[in-house]
């Protein structure tokens, strides 16, 4: 539209008088604040405090982490649109999302090339292979964590930090969520809420996750449903564990600050595309996150179970659609 | 804030919608003119829902104004009557700004016409009678059909077919004045300059059908019209409610359920809920038809937006162009862009000026580029935005995802035939998806599947 009238310039110019008519469908006024950039922009402004924590505690190996991942992204996305001979899409910005929340939840240490591969399978076979942004079925940063976590074990499990450079201490622990597992020692709540801990850099600061969550629930940028949904369902179930008296020192709002929860929360689990779109479909959604956060905490191998809740819950998200059509007014 | 003064069943506003800007100021301030009669009108012969009128005049025949010019054989369909002293000429066919094609009469105006101060006094001057003693309600229900009047608010359904006596018992005429389309004054004009009309034309409306109560619903924007109306309503037991400025206020559903708190079943009518709507325009062609025996040959047009040097609000007669209109009110600027007949969010955009204006046709928005910037088209991302705003509870994204793929069991499943089309969705997408449009493309699909 906008392209006919700056073509028709000129001639407007040169009649002087005659206004430049078109026709269109109604409605004709849009909501020009709120676009798909818009809201992806948000979402790296909300990393803001998350990406200034992870940097402040893991320094150069967090920078690093995040400029490879972003870097990739943003090359992988440029690759395969021209090999689908779409139009360049970069500028929504969506890429750079996937980059940078990828960065912020692979361990910092990780060598280069696990963030690369990371990125491409996000980019690649989390989102492209599906029909590009908007039609894919899982979160493409899950999709490519998960694929780098089966495919190099070792590497990130995030427990091996001990010749870390670094000005705090907790670098060179074991992340909180494997020190409990494993040796059934609890990390005091002020550390994990402030974030002085070991972990992938994102996941660590509760407080930051927190800042930039609410912005993005308050922006309307994120569906406030979702985090609730998590939240509430890990307060419930860790409330009911802390009742049966069976997990010792390690309290519900040690799984509440812990591990990539608020992280996954706030801007995992909130991705619209992989999200359903009804009010009351987010909120299932986000109530199985937190269920299958606690069932893997509790009974599996695994010491942490964001990512796999968050896929698990996306594959159901067609269905959580189909189930949660709204009544219509008068139905 | 809403819902002021009286006590309502409904909370005096309905979930979701939206907040588009106002923009009222352009032309709110401008009180009603009256249009010097143009040279020549042109009645299109379907102007109302229903059957096309019947033409009762040949060519070469002189007309008076008033004159019944064509019949509505058909029950529902409307009598159309010449707004001018002339001349019929030979029968044309014209384009509606919806796009239909539809004969119409053409009548040359001659010599002699009623002056504008004589148009004026007729229309809307003088004293309107607050009393319906001395009526019978059979007769007001004849003078309404006999002047031809339709829903003036937009949908211009035949009156008196919605006030014929139906199976369920009608208890409130709910009179809409809440004009929730941006731009749009006439309305509230009609509500400042001429609240008696209103309140006679609901009286005998009433009486017409022996409902109980009337209340008069008006957004909170137009405090003017409010305070105008109180007075004007004062001594009778007519009710007024003052409602949330939001879009679509306006529609009859959420008009309903603002002030009674009562839900139109899916596909039923008012009527199904014991309620009547009617525009406060319609009202005031009401009065103007029992009181005076007066058809409806003119109505009041608000003429506004960037695009137009002086916005104005005027009473104008029937047939008349487009272009007269534009032209009497400074013509466009020069960054005009988009003509609407009706307001930006469900109006029709079109570029022949030389469309005759029809009994629907209660303003003329005219956009400037700076008004109509649009993003590009992005993929949709699910955020969920036209879910939350949708007033029908509808899920627009998926509504336009299955008319797209022409998925006309997924379309009904997602009940398509609930949308209104009043544009919030589009509104606020992110993604500046066409969702009305295309959901409009999956109705007219499942109706033609249907055939």
């Amino acid at each position: 539209m906008s392209d006919t009238t700056q073509q028709n310039q000129p001639l407007q110019d040169e009649s002087s008088e005659v206004p430049v008519i078109q026709v269109g469908h109604s409605p004709h006024l849009s909501n020009e604040s709120f676009t798909t950039r818009r809201m992806m922009i948000d979402v790296l402004i909300a990393l803001l405090p998350v990406v200034g924590m992870s940097v402040y505690i893991f320094q150069m190996y967090a920078v690093k982490q995040m400029a490879i991942c972003l870097v990739t992204c943003l090359a992988a996305e440029a690759a395969f649109i021209k090999m689908r001979n779409r139009s360049f899409s970069l500028t929504d910005c969506s890429a750079a999302v996937t980059g940078i929340i990828l960065g912020l939840s692979l361990p910092a240490t990780a060598p280069w090339y696990v963030g690369v591969i990371a990125s491409v399978v996000a980019i690649g076979i989390g989102k492209v292979i599906f029909g590009g942004l908007g039609m894919n079925l899982f979160n493409p940063a899950m999709v490519g964590r998960a694929f780098v976590m089966i495919a190099f074990a070792g590497v990130m499990a995030a427990s091996g930090y001990e010749s870390l450079n670094t000005g705090i201490d907790a670098i060179t622990q074991a992340t909180p969520l494997n020190a409990f597992k494993q040796m059934g020692i609890s990390t005091s709540l002020t550390d994990l809420f402030f974030g002085l801990t070991n972990g992938s850099p994102g996941e660590t600061s509760a407080l930051a996750c927190l800042i930039g969550g609410i912005y993005l629930c308050i922006r309307r940028t994120a569906s406030w449903e979702i985090p609730a949904g998590i939240i509430a369902v890990v307060l419930i179930m860790g409330g009911l564990a802390d009742i049966m008296g069976s997990a010792s020192n390690w309290t519900v709002l040690h799984h509440l600050f812990s591990g990539s929860l608020l992280f996954g929360a706030f801007f995992i689990a909130t991705d619209p595309v992989s999200s359903p779109l009804t009010a009351k479909g987010k909120f299932i959604f986000g109530a199985g996150i937190g269920f299958f956060i606690m069932v893997l905490r509790f009974f599996s191998g695994y010491p942490e179970g964001v990512m796999f809740a968050v896929l698990f819950m996306n594959a159901l998200t067609p269905l959580l659609n189909r189930w949660t059509i709204p009544a219509a007014m008068g139905e | 804030m809403a819902l002021k003064s009286e006590n309502f069943a409904g909370s005096g506003t309905f979930s979701k919608g939206v907040h588009p800007p106002e923009r009222k100021q352009f032309s709110a301030d401008a009180p009603i003119e009256v249009i010097p009669t143009p040279k020549e009108v042109i009645i299109p012969l379907q102007q109302h829902i229903g059957a096309p009128s019947k033409p009762l005049v040949k060519p070469k025949q002189e007309v008076e104004y008033g004159d019944l010019i064509g019949d509505n054989e058909a029950f529902i369909s409307a009598k159309l009557h010449s707004p001018i002293f002339g001349v019929v000429q030979k029968m044309a066919v014209t384009t509606l700004p919806n796009g239909r094609h539809v004969p119409a009469i053409r009548i040359k105006a001659s010599e002699r016409q009623f002056t504008d101060k004589e148009n004026y006094r007729e229309l809307m001057g003088g004293r309107w009678s607050k009393s319906v003693v001395g009526y019978d309600p059979d007769e007001v229900t004849r003078a309404i059909n006999d002047a031809g009047i339709v829903g003036l608010g937009g949908a211009a359904f035949p009156t008196h077919v919605k006030i014929a006596p139906g199976k369920k018992p009608v208890d409130t005429l709910l009179v809409n004045g809440c004009e929730c389309e941006p731009y749009l004054t006439a309305d509230d004009r009609l509500m400042r300059d001429i609240p008696d009309t209103i309140i006679s034309g609901a009286l005998l409306s009433r009486f017409a059908v022996g409902i109980k109560n009337i209340i008069i619903g008006i957004e909170e924007n137009k405090p003017e019209a409010i305070e105008s109306i109180r007075k004007a309503a004062a001594g009778t037991d007519i009710k007024i409610a003052v409602l949330k400025t939001k879009y679509p206020q306006g529609s009859e559903k959420h008009l309903i359920k603002a002030v009674l708190n009562r839900v139109v079943p899916m596909g039923g009518l008012p009527a199904d809920v014991g309620v009547a709507v009617s525009n406060v325009t319609t009202m005031t062609v009401v009065a103007r038809a029992v009181i005076r025996g007066m058809p409806l040959t003119h109505r009041v047009v608000c003429v506004t937006g960037g695009g137009i040097v002086q916005p104005k609000n005027l009473l104008v007669p029937f047939g008349i162009t487009y272009r007269a209109l534009i032209d009497f009110c400074g013509g466009l600027t020069k960054d005009a862009a988009r003509i609407l007949s009706g307001g930006p969010m469900m109006g029709f955009s079109f570029s022949d000026l030389d469309m005759p204006l029809t009994k629907g046709t209660g303003g003329i928005t005219v956009l400037t580029h700076d008004d109509i910037r649009k993003e590009k088209e992005t993929a949709c991302v699910r955020c969920g935005r036209c879910v939350d705003v949708c007033p029908m509870n509808l899920v627009p994204a998926r509504l336009a995802v299955a008319s797209r793929h022409r998925d006309l069991a997924m379309a009904e499943k997602y009940k398509i035939r609930g949308c209104v089309e009043c544009g919030c969705c589009a509104f606020v997408c992110p993604a500046s998806l066409p969702l009305v449009q295309q959901i409009r493309v999956g109705k007219a699909l499942i109706i033609a599947s249907k055939k």
